[in-house]
């Protein structure tokens, strides 16, 4: 089956002016995202997650900029967009956001009710009787009960899940054909965590949304995803499906960030740990961004920057690892215990 | 009930062999631990009169010395609420709290409570809020000297912080600089460098991961764990996530609004969990494991389902160590699934 490509981005860098120097947060990003799919964007704090999605929505602080590149959604390219008029013509109807944290998100002076009402409002044009039912729909849409009654209420009124769930009506309210969730369950219990992704899998089945998550926790992930993608110091350093990332990691900076997870740890023994800090976006990088914390570096990890190997058509690595030239490095541990898992994948 | 309530110890199976511990639990013998911490029909509410909500309820349970007490519970479960009454922030309403044989709650002499506030220390959830901005880190760190009767020269001081600093793997001359200077991991080893000046015996961790980065997670974990056997220290480890309990916990205690619901030693306590509320718990840890994760089944706990009208649930010891709040129907029903486990 040919599939649709939605969003295009291509060799996106978006930098940040800072005390009159750049911070370069995307580095030479290229992403398509194909229609209907559920895509993770895997990477530690200060990786550039959030910034890159942001950039689809026209949402970048006042001192961020796209430097060059482009970003292709539905034969225009959002990367020139200037007018905020020409960027609501985007946000909300064609890409909507779910935010982080559910705690600080919505209005604790207004209704649960009128907050939602009023994005449907705007994009639907609804009014009186008829607002109130879509409004009432849509709740009952993201499992919360008696509807009627929590329409009158106050996000102080609602507990850390159900806010959560506000927002995700908030967020599908404008009825989008893609749905960026920037970390929708960090804040929230295990219990209410595995909800939470469970509504978001039936929502997504019941508008046909093309969703993209945000995340820094690959244990969440697996469950969700059809796809993966790693980023690594506003870079994309691995892409392939869930099953090909968990079962079949190639770049050692998954393979860290999978070693990491306290699930996989064995009581009595040290949890393996990435060492160092993540490198300084306002220096140029030389060679390949994950070298000064990688054990198994190569030389040429800091003289070139590696380009993309292609594993499969759906798989790709920027590691020199991969090159015919580099020595056979084995995976740790851990990955090859993943590997086993994968049964039949392998 | 069918063998579906096995639901949970099944997909556990799945992924079975990366659960494996290749240690045996390093407590010694059952018989000569030393119970450091004893907490007994625990009671603690809020507010006053009408107002009144009993938040933990009749809880019950012994920290051995050396060990790793897990307390798992969803948000507003009384978990924290219990981490606070034992280090005397709040007050309790009835029911004891011992300590190393002496009862620390209510009112207690002056010199007991010197003792205690320097024996148990307490770790914060949020690193970013519970350091004082306006303070260097030698002052947020040694502030706890302040407080002791004996008294400590700048020179003193000086080294001690710089040992601790040492011990939770930061430089010495850290000392010196503000904590917005720092990032989360670091600020969470600054909270926990504040802990150990004090030379404590039992640290209260309350959910000292939840708030950091996977990556930054597994270094705090490991600082802990190496901690707790260079100072033979006592944790008691608060979380809601129940796959950290498992890697750093020796016995797990499951709370449910305020009442203790079930309590085990790890390895047992996941591999066949009996009560319907841990089994939620265990079904909802987010697997590395797509396979694994497409095959779960989640299970959702609905409180309705005891029928305690008639015979009332008590805390039961159903094997060695392995208690369970149930009443006189459920206990046989539970023996049975026990039965199906083996």
């Amino acid at each position: 089956m040919e599939k649709e490509i939605v969003l295009s981005v291509k060799n996106l860098n978006v930098k940040f002016k800072l005390r009159g120097r750049a911070l370069h947060a995307i580095r030479d990003i290229s992403l398509d995202v194909y229609k209907g799919e559920s895509l993770a964007i895997v990477g530690e704090s200060g990786s550039g997650k959030s910034v890159f999605t942001k950039a689809f929505m026209g949402l970048l602080d006042k001192n961020g900029y796209i430097e060059s590149g482009e970003i292709l959604y539905k034969g225009q390219n959002l990367a020139a967009f200037k007018t905020e008029r020409e960027w609501q013509s985007i946000r909300g109807r064609e890409i909507a956001m779910v935010l982080q944290d559910p705690m600080t998100s919505l209005n604790p002076l207004k209704t649960i009710g009128a907050q939602i009402g009023e994005a449907i409002q705007l994009h639907q044009g609804l009014k009186g009787k008829d607002l109130k039912a879509a409004v009432l729909e849509i709740l009952r849409d993201v499992g919360i009960t008696e509807p009627e009654r929590r329409y009158k209420q106050y996000p102080h009124e609602f507990s850390g899940g159900m806010r959560q769930r506000v927002v995700i009506a908030i967020g599908i309210a404008c009825r989008p054909r893609t749905l960026i969730c920037d970390e929708p369950t960090t804040a929230l219990d295990v219990t209410i965590q595995a909800q939470i992704l469970e509504l978001l899998k039936s929502l997504k089945k019941k508008y046909q949304l093309t969703t993209l998550y945000i995340t820094h926790d690959l244990g969440v992930v697996a469950n969700v995803a059809d796809r993966i993608a790693v980023m690594y110091a506003g870079d994309i350093v691995e892409i392939g499906s869930c099953e090909e990332i968990f079962y079949d990691p190639r770049h050692p900076y998954t393979w860290a960030l999978l070693s990491s997870l306290p699930q996989l740890g064995v009581k009595g023994e040290e949890l393996y740990t990435i060492k160092g800090t993540p490198p300084n976006l306002f220096q140029t990088i030389k060679g390949d961004a994950y070298a000064p914390r990688n054990p198994r570096a190569l030389k040429i990890d800091f003289v070139e920057r590696p380009p993309y190997f292609e594993v499969s058509p759906t798989h790709r690595v920027r590691s020199w690892l991969m090159d015919s030239r580099a020595p056979k490095v084995d995976p740790p541990e851990h990955i090859k215990k993943l590997r086993s898992q994968g049964g039949i994948y392998r | 009930m069918t063998g579906e309530t096995l639901q949970p110890g099944r997909n556990l199976q799945i992924t079975g062999e990366i659960w494996q511990s290749k240690r045996n639990l390093h407590m010694p013998g059952k018989t000569d631990r030393k119970k450091l911490l004893e907490v007994k029909n625990l009671k603690v509410s809020f507010g006053e009169r009408r107002h009144k909500t009993v938040v933990v309820n009749d809880v019950s349970f012994d920290i051995y010395k050396g060990e790793t007490f897990g307390l798992v519970g969803e948000s507003g479960s009384g978990k924290t609420t219990i981490g606070r009454a034992i280090i005397r922030i709040n007050p309790t309403m009835s029911g004891d709290i011992i300590f190393d044989g002496k009862k620390i709650n209510g009112t207690i002499s002056r010199e007991l409570d010197r003792e205690v506030t320097r024996k148990i220390q307490m770790i914060f959830q949020d690193p970013m809020a519970s350091l004082n901005e306006r303070a260097k880190v030698d002052y947020i760190i040694s502030e706890g000297l302040y407080n002791t009767k004996q008294k400590y020269s700048k020179e003193e001081k000086k080294q001690m912080v710089d040992k601790v600093l040492q011990d939770v793997g930061l430089l010495s001359e850290f000392a010196s600089r503000f904590p917005h200077e720092f990032s989360g991991g670091q600020r969470q080893r600054i909270g926990i460098a504040r802990a150990l000046i004090m030379q404590p015996e039992f640290i209260i961790a309350d959910e000292p991961i939840s708030a950091l980065d996977v990556s930054i997670r597994a270094q705090v974990l490991n600082l802990l764990s190496g901690l707790q056997k260079k100072r033979n220290l006592t944790y008691l480890f608060i979380a809601h996530d129940l796959s950290v309990m498992r890697f750093i916990a020796d016995r797990v205690a499951v709370i449910h609004k305020g009442v203790l619901v079930e309590l085990g030693e790890t390895e047992k306590l996941y591999a066949r969990p009996l009560h319907p509320y841990t089994q939620a718990l265990l079904s909802a840890i987010p697997m590395p494991d797509p396979k694994a994760e497409k095959k779960k089944v989640l299970k959702v706990y609905d409180p309705s389902l005891h029928d305690y009208s008639v015979h009332k649930p008590k805390w039961v010891e159903i094997e060695d160590h392995h208690f369970v709040l149930c009443n006189e129907p459920e206990l046989e029903k539970y023996r049975k699934n026990q039965k199906l486990y083996d």
